[in-house]
């Protein structure tokens, strides 16, 4: 399968390659970090993740009509609005979610499970009727547009540099919440021993509101990003969920580290596979090594060592 | 079939009785051959309801892939149809005569190897049972001998869904890609495709799906069924107590598969095509929420289950489309929230009650009688 190429070809095929699976990557990362959150720290399956995300890529496309409309002149910089209102959108649908449905089923996982793909049937709905079932795509502004030349036959797109570079920042604030502040301390320590946590002056249900709040709303974010590189349909979400909890699980459910390191081993397998075989077959190929290495190490990559 | 007293208790019976009244008496009655043949495409899917209900109600185990051996045992009985219409005779227009259509398309010129066995009709038989069994075991002995369970192993069944659907839509030319296995004409000579063909075939799968249920009920009262209860609730006990706990799960799980695969090739017979999109995410997460609906312990549940979201969803979807979804989100959600035993739930505490007591009323009436009568002989 390489017959054809010469050497300085096949370089530039896997930097570019390599490229657009970082893009594919930043995309995982950004979904499954709300879905680590959630899944990691608190045990829910959510399996409405991907219609958070969408909330998140419509609430994009809205703000950018408004500013086409009513600021232009500040419509270069609408990302950072739309990326803004669409945590403050995901995050709160998903702290009222919490509150009237996933609360009620701490205790039953399968049928969070159910709970939660009935929401998402809903929100698939619900955008199909309000926003149409035709896919929509923002207008990017000029800056975000073209390429930049790194040799002669390597391009790398700026929309996918600036997507990278947003991941890497989302990561780092994650990271940071999660560990170094206090409400993150608290976080932990609810997953640790919830009686204990209780007992120390913790409000264990309202950390528990506002993690759930927190993965969505990065759910929301990743949505956002996701409007740069692609167009946005009601259903669009549900391409990404099962991909996204692999990357989970195979990761290791409680790692975050653990999160990044499989997002980005299974989004360069599959795009450099994808240059050589058909899509679909890469796509096979890719999910079923996943499969295969969770049923040899059901833990995932990198797992917390603790006694149950 | 034996029916005793320990076989089936009171209500069991009537339940028994009254599911067989329906569909052997009343619905070919009183439905035309077109609504038959739906009842009977509904009713492919109580198989994997039956299934679940073993797998995940009394095994706690939650597969997301059922349409996956659903697909198998769908695809093993097209193909078998498909090789017999596409016989030499029939197919003589195209480039390479004698392979079914779309391979022809797809600029195939032999049967490939996987193919060939698939011209025998008892093979097919037992291609049907022993792939999806085969393969389920594979899954259930990788899986359960880790120690995987719950939402572990309802993501890496609904991840092989995925899976298997991306590669038969993939590989077109082997498997007919997005339409599926189409065309399909004649059994051994007999047209399928005719009022009294479906007429038939629907009571040849009531059959089939009464075989299931006493095979099921059967499980379920033999000490098998009472230690997979036991794993559920206590799985740490149950195997503290010696038993082998995944040996247990594979079984479930290769049950539900084989009773999934037998529905999946009804439904090839019934409706005439099978396709990739009884395969995916979507179906296998709907074929739960039959067994749900009904109730995930009840085994007569998941058929009334299964029957009625199936009316539900053609009579709304063809009058509202647009509250189809809204209707089975809601339905997702109340079942799990609400009625977390289903429809044989509200059965069991609302109806039951009345019954037992009108019952019990009238046996304390006869009883008085009877002590009556026998007040002068003393």
């Amino acid at each position: 399968m390489f017959g054809d190429y010469s050497l300085g070809d096949l370089g530039a095929i896997l930097a570019m390659q390599g490229f657009a699976g970082l893009i594919l990557f930043s995309v995982y990362v950004l979904m499954a970090l709300g879905l680590a959150v959630i899944f990691g720290q608190m045990g829910v399956i959510n399996m409405a993740h991907g219609e958070f995300m969408i909330l998140g890529a419509y609430v994009t496309w809205m703000t950018s009509n408004a500013f086409q409309q009513y600021l232009p002149t500040l419509f270069p910089g609408y990302f950072f609005v739309a990326m803004i209102l669409a945590f403050i959108a995901s995050g709160s649908l998903g702290m009222l979610v919490e509150w009237g449905l996933i609360r009620h089923l701490y205790q039953r996982p399968l049928d969070t499970m159910l709970a939660t793909w009935g929401l998402s049937l809903i929100l698939q709905q619900a955008y199909r009727s309000v926003f149409g079932a035709r896919e929509v795509g923002v207008e990017l502004p000029d800056w975000m547009m073209g390429s930049w030349q790194a040799t002669d036959s390597i391009q790398i797109p700026i929309n996918g540099m600036f997507v990278m570079s947003l991941t890497i920042l989302i990561t780092i604030v994650v990271a940071y919440v999660l560990f170094w502040s206090g409400w993150g301390r608290q976080v932990r320590a609810v997953v640790q021993n919830r009686v204990m946590a209780g007992a120390v002056g913790i409000n264990t249900e309202r950390v528990d509101r506002y993690t759930f709040g927190l993965g969505c709303g990065i759910a929301g974010i990743a949505g956002s990003a996701f409007t740069m590189i692609g167009s946005t349909g009601p259903t669009a979400g549900q391409l990404y969920i099962v991909d996204t909890f692999l990357v989970v699980v195979f990761g290791g459910a409680a790692s975050l580290f653990g999160t990044i390191a499989s997002a980005f081993s299974i989004s360069q397998t599959q795009s450099t596979l994808e240059f050589f075989l058909s899509g679909s077959m890469a796509k096979v190929i890719t999910l079923l090594t996943i499969v295969a290495i969770l049923m040899m190490r059901p833990q995932g990559l990198f797992t917390l060592k603790v006694r149950k | 079939m034996i029916i005793n007293s320990r076989f089936f208790n009171r209500s069991e019976l009537i339940g028994f009785i009254s599911l067989a009244l329906l569909l052997i008496v009343i619905l070919p009655l009183t439905l035309d051959v077109f609504r038959l043949n739906l009842v009977a495409k509904y009713l492919t899917y109580a198989f994997v309801a039956i299934g679940l209900v073993l797998c995940w109600g009394y095994g706690g185990i939650l597969s997301l892939g059922q349409g996956v051996f659903f697909g198998l045992g769908g695809y093993c009985m097209a193909m078998f149809l498909k090789l017999e219409a596409s016989s030499v005779a029939n197919t003589k227009i195209q480039s390479t005569p004698g392979i079914p259509d779309f391979m022809d398309w797809n600029q195939i010129t032999a049967l490939p190897l996987f193919w060939k066995p698939f011209h025998s009709f008892p093979f097919t038989l037992a291609a049907i049972i022993l792939v999806p069994g085969i393969f389920a075991f594979i899954i259930g002995a990788a899986m359960f001998k880790r120690r995987v369970g719950g939402v572990y192993f309802a993501i890496i069944t609904q991840a092989i869904a995925a899976i298997l659907t991306i590669l038969i839509v993939g590989q077109q030319g082997y498997t007919g890609g997005i339409n599926g296995i189409t065309d399909l004409r004649t059994l051994h000579g007999w047209d399928i495709r005719t009022d009294q063909a479906k007429f038939i075939l629907y009571f040849v799968e009531v059959v089939l799906l009464f075989g299931c249920i006493v095979a099921a009920q059967f499980i379920r009262l033999t000490k098998l069924g009472r230690i997979l209860v036991a794993m559920r609730d206590q799985e740490d006990r149950v195997r503290f107590s010696g038993y082998s706990v995944a040996n247990f799960k594979i079984f479930a799980f290769c049950a539900a598969a084989v009773f999934a695969a037998i529905g999946g090739a009804l439904f090839t017979l019934e409706v005439g095509f099978m396709s990739p999109s009884f395969v995916g995410i979507v179906p296998s997460i709907e074929m739960v929420i039959y067994t749900a609906v009904g109730g995930r312990m009840s085994i007569f549940g998941a058929v009334y289950g299964t029957l009625l979201v199936n009316f539900a969803k053609t009579s709304l979807s063809e009058s509202f489309p647009q509250l189809w979804l809204f209707g089975l989100g809601a339905l997702f959600i109340a079942v799990v929230l609400a009625f977390p035993n289903g429809l044989s739930g509200i059965w069991a505490d609302y109806v039951q009650p009345h019954i037992d007591r009108l019952l019990a009323s009238r046996k304390a009436t006869w009883s008085n009688g009877s002590v009556a009568d026998g007040a002068p002989a003393e």
